[in-house]
Order: structure tokens, then sequence, then C-alpha cells
């Protein structure tokens, strides 16, 4: 049977956040940029245009394209260095976050053109494609792009026996077995854009998660409001 | 526009006048470095900053065979990319040639200088040794990202602790050591560029798309250097190569103070 897990490494509550950071405007070349920081995860995110599409033939005259690209820095990882470029497991993180974002855009405002998102990591401690969206979409807000709803990503899942909130790259790694879900909701209605899992469930604890997961995005949410509100209260708004 | 641009530039440079107001042979502020900004990943790491433009550096570890000519010693090996994420003209895919001369250029300064004792990175000789990665990446590019990487690199390096290595396993155990990485030599990147008559330091984007030539001049002393290298179509006379080595000379100390003792 699986282990029990009774105490967290990190002695975090079993539905209790990792630190978290968020500030807006650090990249002053893009049209908008952000931070967030949860616990040890460090994501950095851009966004460009909507900006003229190359190349030409991938333009479409009824709507534009969202391009969304993550990427770990190659001294970011845990262990060895990370081979830097596109790999199987960046590419298919960029396709999720992409359909993720897209979710709450009206692309069909922007003809001919592209967005372009860029996700850095500079610091990893699990979680990272859910701090990239966090971080991509306050991105998005920041370069004035009209978005439907807000959206706030974080990981639940089964560590030993328990339902957590915000692994560790410690609880992923657990050795009684783990099981990792990145969740992706939108703050006004509670839908979910992004959901994977990986691990052995059932279907109590799962239920028991996806809700753990609601309520922990709305408290996300408040960061990147008020990280958001930060910058634009002062530029007297 | 880019003729345009260039012409405004130079006539505010002839009246040594520059457009943010910057006397020619000074540095955007602030300059900052900060330390271990991926404490948890990397075993040494830095951002720097020189007034708007944003470069991290980090390094890891490895272990590989060292090269049959140099049996006793490890090597570094440098990595730029010039992220799509840090200015709208750079397009993600593999390291362009303007990557690939950045990289280069703060290779040559960290290893012609003789900064770090590559014997003292041997683990066997002929059989294993410690390769430090260095890789470099731009947050944010407002202009001058030579002299940034520069200083992030040797910044990450001070940083640098090594891990430990497991010789019965032959593997490496990712737990920072006390042992740092000795620095021999403190080189110091100085990027001039030559607009019309006129030298100035630390470019800007504008200025940079002005520039006719450049000339990147790393120090180790006050009157030693270890590395160049020119840019741009334009030729230099040598009394030009001769003025723009002074002004990285006397541009030395102001950069170096960014860094720890």
């Amino acid at each position: 049977m699986t282990a029990v897990y009774t105490k967290r490494f990190d002695n975090r509550k079993f539905d209790e956040l990792r630190p978290m950071e968020a500030k807006v405007g650090v990249i002053k070349r893009a049209d908008g940029s952000a931070m967030f920081k949860i616990g040890k995860t460090v994501a950095l995110a851009a966004v460009y245009g909507p900006r003229a599409l190359h190349p030409t033939f991938m333009r479409n005259p009824e709507k534009g394209i969202l391009r969304c690209n993550y990427n770990m820095m190659a001294f970011a990882g845990s262990g060895d260095r990370v081979r830097p470029g596109p790999s199987r497991r960046s590419k298919e993180i960029s396709l999720v976050t992409e359909k993720s974002l897209e979710s709450v855009l009206d692309l069909s405002e922007f003809p001919n053109t592209v967005i372009d998102v860029f996700i850095e990591l500079i610091q990893t401690d699990a979680g990272t494609r859910c701090a990239g969206i966090t971080a991509a979409i306050m991105a998005m807000a920041d370069a004035g792009l009209i978005i439907k709803d807000m959206i706030s990503a974080v990981s639940v899942g089964v560590v030993g026996n328990k339902v957590v909130l915000d692994l560790s790259k410690e609880e992923e790694d657990y050795e009684g077995g783990a099981v990792d879900i990145p969740i992706a909701m939108t703050n006004k209605d509670g839908k979910i854009t992004l959901l994977q899992l990986d691990g052995i469930i059932k279907k109590e604890q799962l239920y028991e998660a996806l809700e753990l997961a609601k309520a922990s995005t709305q408290k996300i949410h408040e960061v990147q409001k008020k990280a958001l509100l930060e910058k634009f209260m002062k530029n007297g708004i | 526009m880019v003729f345009e641009l260039k012409n405004y530039i130079e006539s505010l440079l002839n009246k040594e006048k520059r457009t943010d107001l910057r006397k020619l042979d000074e540095y955007r502020q602030p300059i900052t470095v900060e330390y271990g900004i991926s404490a948890k990943s990397a075993d040494g790491s830095a951002k720097v900053t020189i007034g708007e433009t944003i470069v991290v550096a980090g390094v890891k570890f490895g272990v590989d065979k060292p090269y049959p000519d140099n049996p006793d010693e490890g090597t570094i090996i440098v990595n730029a990319e010039l992220l799509p994420l840090s200015a709208p003209e750079f397009e993600p895919g593999p390291p362009d040639i303007y990557a690939i001369e950045l990289s280069r250029v703060v290779d040559r300064a960290i290893r012609e200088s003789k900064a770090i004792d590559f014997k003292k990175l041997c683990i066997t000789a002929k059989e294993k040794c410690w390769i430090l990665f260095i890789d470099i990446y731009p947050i944010n590019n407002a202009g001058n990202l030579f002299d940034a990487a520069g200083l992030a690199a040797l910044a990450a390096l001070q940083d640098a602790r090594f891990p430990k290595y497991d010789e019965a396993k032959e593997t490496v155990i990712y737990e920072k050591s006390e042992r740092p990485i000795e620095l021999l030599k403190m080189p110091i990147s100085c990027t001039i560029l030559k607009i019309g008559k006129k030298m100035i330091v630390d470019p800007t984007i504008e200025e940079e798309k002005a520039m006719d030539a450049r000339l990147t001049v790393a120090t180790i002393d006050k009157d030693t250097i270890c590395a160049m290298q020119k840019g741009g179509a334009i030729s230099l006379s040598i009394d030009e190569v001769k003025a723009m080595v002074d002004i990285a000379f006397s541009k030395r100390e102001e950069l170096l103070k960014h860094l720890k003792k």
C-alpha cells in the first residue's frame, strides 16, 4: 500500500500555497510582461503583439493567432544542465499553455497578426507550467489585450495518501508515490482551461483536488490583481 | 528610417550630446549586480542591470572526459541565447550568428585572461574533468549586451560553488559544497562604439543601430588587455583603436566595483 504522508517536507498545511510574489512590467521592451514567483519557482513572461505574422502564408484574414513558447533556462533544472533549445517536454507545455490562454482571447479582433507569448523559467521547484501561465496572463493584461477573464494556475495532487496543494519538487519525487495535476482556471466563472494528470488516483480524491484547485486559484488571483493594480494605479488610473 | 536616426544621433554627438543626455563616456545608471538569482537550481547565478538592460547568467557543473591535448585540464563552455522575450527584434530558434558572437566574446575574455586555472578542474587525468557551463540570457535588451553579459558571467562564476562528485557511482551530486571557483583575474569588458567621428560607451539600441564600428576590450588590470573584438563594417585607424583602448581602461574600475571583492 502507499506510504502515509503525514507532514509536508516544508511544513506547509496540506491546502497551503507556497509564498507568492508577482510583478508587472518587468521587461521594458516588451508590450507586456510579468514575473511570478511561487516558492522557489520563478517564471518570467513577455507578450509581443498583435504584430505582423511571418511567414505570410500563415496569416488568417479571419483571426489572429496566439503563439506560446515555454522555455527553461539551461541552468534552471534540478540536477544536470538542461540542453538549450526546445525539447518534447517544452513543446508540449507550450501547446497546452497556448490553448489555456487562447480560451480567454477573442482572436477575431486581430486578423492577420500574431500575439507572441514567451515564458522563461529562471529557477524551478515544480509547478513551472502553472507559474508560466499565471505570469503570462498578467503580461497579456499588461499589454492591454482584451481578455474575457483572468486565469490562475496551480498544481494539486496526491502525495502518499493525502490530497495536497501546490506540490514542490521534493513532493513530486516522493518515493511513496505522487499524483500531479496542473490546473488553470478562469477567475469569474471557475472554468478549467488547463488540465493534465500524471499518476494513479481515485475519483473521490480527484474531485477533492479539483475543489481545492478552485479555492486556491482565487488566492493566486488576488496576488495577480494586486500586481496589476500596483503598476496601473501608479500611472494614475 | 535607420538613416534618419543615424543622422540625428550623429548630429547630437557632434555637439557632445546623446539622446538620453548622457556624456559620451558615461554608463547608464543604475548598474547593479544581484547574486544567487537561481540559487535553488544553478550552481552559480547572477543578474546584472545597466540602465534598463537586464542580463542573467548561470553556471552548471558537468563531468566529462578531458580533451586529449589537455588531459589534465577541465574547461568552460559559454552559451548565449538572444531570447525573443527580451526584445521584439529577436526571433525564436537556434542561436544565430549574433548570439554566437556574444558567447564567444564573453568566453574569450574569461579563457584568455586565465582567470580560471583549468588544471584545478581536473578530477582524474585523462579520464574525468569538470566542465563549467556558463549560460547567458538577456531579459531586457536595451543595448550593450556585451558589457552586461561579460559582467553577468563573471558574477555567476563568483557565486558558483562546486557540487559533489561520487567517484564510485560516477555521478554528480548537486549539493553545493563550500568550494568556490578561484578567480585569478577579473576580466572586465568595455565596448566602445564609433559613430561618425565620435566614440561612446554603453550604447542604447538606437545608438547600436547608428553604429559605424565597435570595439570590445577586455582588461585584467590598469594596463593589460586579454581579449578584443572589433565589430561593424567601417574601419578604424590605429589612433582610434588607441583611444578606444584608453576608454576601456578608464572605465574598468567603474564596472569592477559592482562585483564582490
